[in-house]
């Protein structure tokens, strides 16, 4: 076990944990209050095996090594990438410069992005417009020819943006080890390199959707809701199906009575719960289809939570209430 | 609770000989009432005079095109999430091959309706719009027979390529100061980096006529 202080909390965690990690642990800790202090991540997803370390955004500062070697460490670190030592102290949010350097992440994040949020069907659910926004770098100031790719066509229901890609290799992770075959990857080197399938090799596999949730920007989208809606205009519900691929444990995005949109359900950390086979997600857009469980909740900062009622029954009781008092006026 | 000082106490005395008269009392009614003929008329005729509007006034709102004429409109939604009156609806559709002079973007709003008995003309939307599409003018809304006619689609809404809405009069100085600086110059020139679908075989059009302003 070792003893790790972030941002003055202070939590006991097996060895191997990362301080990533570690600062989630102290915020999903109930008795916890105050600001999220875990380290936000454009690349780091714990369901996916070595992701993380790729974008930078999740760096902070180590102010105190361990109990044995108590010097600070010299540049900022990677904390999806760092394991916990014994009486290592990190600042986070407390710490000036790692939000300084952060910005300087996010301003790279942004060089070759096309800023083309009216457009993109991730906004409002985006966690590079999340990141932008918190860190007050939604514009660059970068001046030349951003790159552009070739439209590459993967297929039915996917929609590959290649000029929004942020390169994570999130996607790529997920077709490596949640299917049993890839045909989906990273090609060319550095500036130039892109996400592809081989041609003719469109993404076939019954849970290669998944790539569509794990990708943090717009892309990767779901193609049959492509410019169907602002995802801030519909309404999200949790809702469930037999299904013998997958749990069927999905979250629909409804407007009215019409599933405009079968995701699966993300947690606090913006990570899937349970991957959902192809046929829930793109099939079954049929309201019959699925037990809609309830709504969905919402973060209260989210544009999404506008007009979204999560607790029904208190809003029924709420609506009969107010037309008692008017029929009792009239 | 007293909320003026102009209140007065009601007296039930015996009216005086002069009081009951009532003659002075009309007399000094009528001196008002003659004062009056001599003062300025509040009034104006107006379909045929119109009293002078403020230069921000908000009327009727507009759909710009751009320099090129294709519209500027997005259906990004963010008028109507803005909109305190939920007055705005819109359905977006994609742009097909072709159709680069009509649209702007790769998205367009297939539908765009205000409801103008709904709009409270705060300028909000105006405000919203990363597009610089949607902007309110000087122009009253018509009045109608029935409400259903109310709900403006895009054809009364999207400017005619004939007549262009000007609107450098509403633009104040602050305001071009401001356009010019480089971060917000994405919506005056054509930055080909952000069309990503565009087909090269198929360049925009350029049009001959400038159109407005913005």
């Amino acid at each position: 076990m070792a003893k790790v202080t972030i941002d003055g909390h202070t939590i006991e965690v097996p060895d191997g944990t990362t301080i990533l990690q570690a600062a989630r642990m102290i915020v999903e800790d109930k008795d916890y209050v105050g600001a999220n202090i875990a380290p936000p991540t454009m690349c780091y997803y714990s369901k996916l095996k070595t992701s993380g370390g790729y974008c930078r955004t999740c760096i902070v500062k180590v102010t105190k090594g361990s109990e044995k070697d108590p010097r600070p460490m010299p540049k900022p670190v990677a904390s999806c990438r760092t394991n916990v030592m014994d009486g290592m102290e990190v600042q986070n949010l407390t710490s000036p410069d790692v939000l300084e350097a952060r910005k300087g992440v996010v301003e790279f994040l942004l060089i070759n992005h096309p800023l083309d949020c009216p457009i993109c069907d991730q906004a409002g659910e985006c966690d590079l417009q999340n990141l932008g926004y918190e860190h007050g770098k939604a514009m660059t100031r970068y001046d030349f020819k951003r790159r552009t790719f070739q439209q590459i066509d993967i297929g039915p229901y996917i929609k590959l943006h290649m000029t929004r890609c942020i390169l994570c290799y999130r996607c790529v992770k997920t077709a490596d080890q949640i299917t049993d075959t890839r045909v989906h990857g990273v090609m060319n080197r550095g500036d130039v390199s892109e996400i592809s399938t081989y041609i003719k090799n469109v993404i076939t596999n019954d849970f290669s959707g998944n790539v569509i949730d794990v990708c943090p920007v717009g892309a990767l989208t779901d193609r049959t809701f492509r410019f169907k809606s602002r995802v801030w205009f519909t309404k999200p519900m949790d809702a469930h199906r037999s299904c013998t691929k997958c749990s069927g444990k999905v979250a629909l995005w409804l407007k009215g009575t019409e599933v405009l949109r079968v995701t699966a359900r993300k947690n606090i950390w913006g990570e899937v719960e349970e991957w959902i086979c192809n046929e829930c997600r793109f099939e079954k857009k049929n309201v019959n289809d699925w037990t809609i469980e309830g709504p969905r909740h919402i973060e209260r900062h989210s544009v999404i939570s506008a007009n979204h009622y999560e607790n029904l029954a208190q809003l029924k009781l709420d609506v009969s209430k107010q037309q008692k008092q008017l029929s009792a006026l009239k | 609770m007293q909320l003026t000082n102009r209140s007065k106490v009601v007296s039930k005395k015996e009216m005086t000989f002069v009081e009951r008269m009532y003659l002075p009392a009309i007399f000094s009614g009528m001196m008002i009432t003659f004062s009056h003929f001599f003062r300025k008329k509040p009034t104006i005729k107006y379909p045929e005079q119109t009293r002078e509007f403020s230069g921000v006034f908000r009327g009727q709102h507009v759909l710009k095109r751009d320099e090129n004429g294709a519209e500027r409109c997005t259906a990004c939604g963010l008028c109507a999430v803005a909109c305190p009156a939920e007055a705005i609806t819109m359905t977006a559709a994609e742009r097909e091959p072709g159709e680069e002079h009509l649209y702007r973007e790769e998205k367009y709003a297939a539908k765009y309706e205000i409801n103008m008995l709904r709009c409270i003309f705060c300028g909000d939307c105006e405000e919203a719009c990363p597009k610089e599409a949607i902007f309110l003018t000087d122009r009253k809304v018509d009045t109608m027979y029935n409400r259903g006619a109310l709900v403006f689609g895009k054809d009364i809404l999207v400017e005619s390529l004939e007549n262009p809405i000007d609107l450098s009069k509403r633009q104040t100085p602050e305001v071009k100061e401001f356009k010019k600086q480089k971060g917000y110059q994405h919506n005056e020139t054509h930055d080909l980096n952000t069309r990503t679908e565009m087909d090269p075989k198929n360049p925009r059009p350029v049009q001959k006529k400038k159109l407005g302003n913005s």
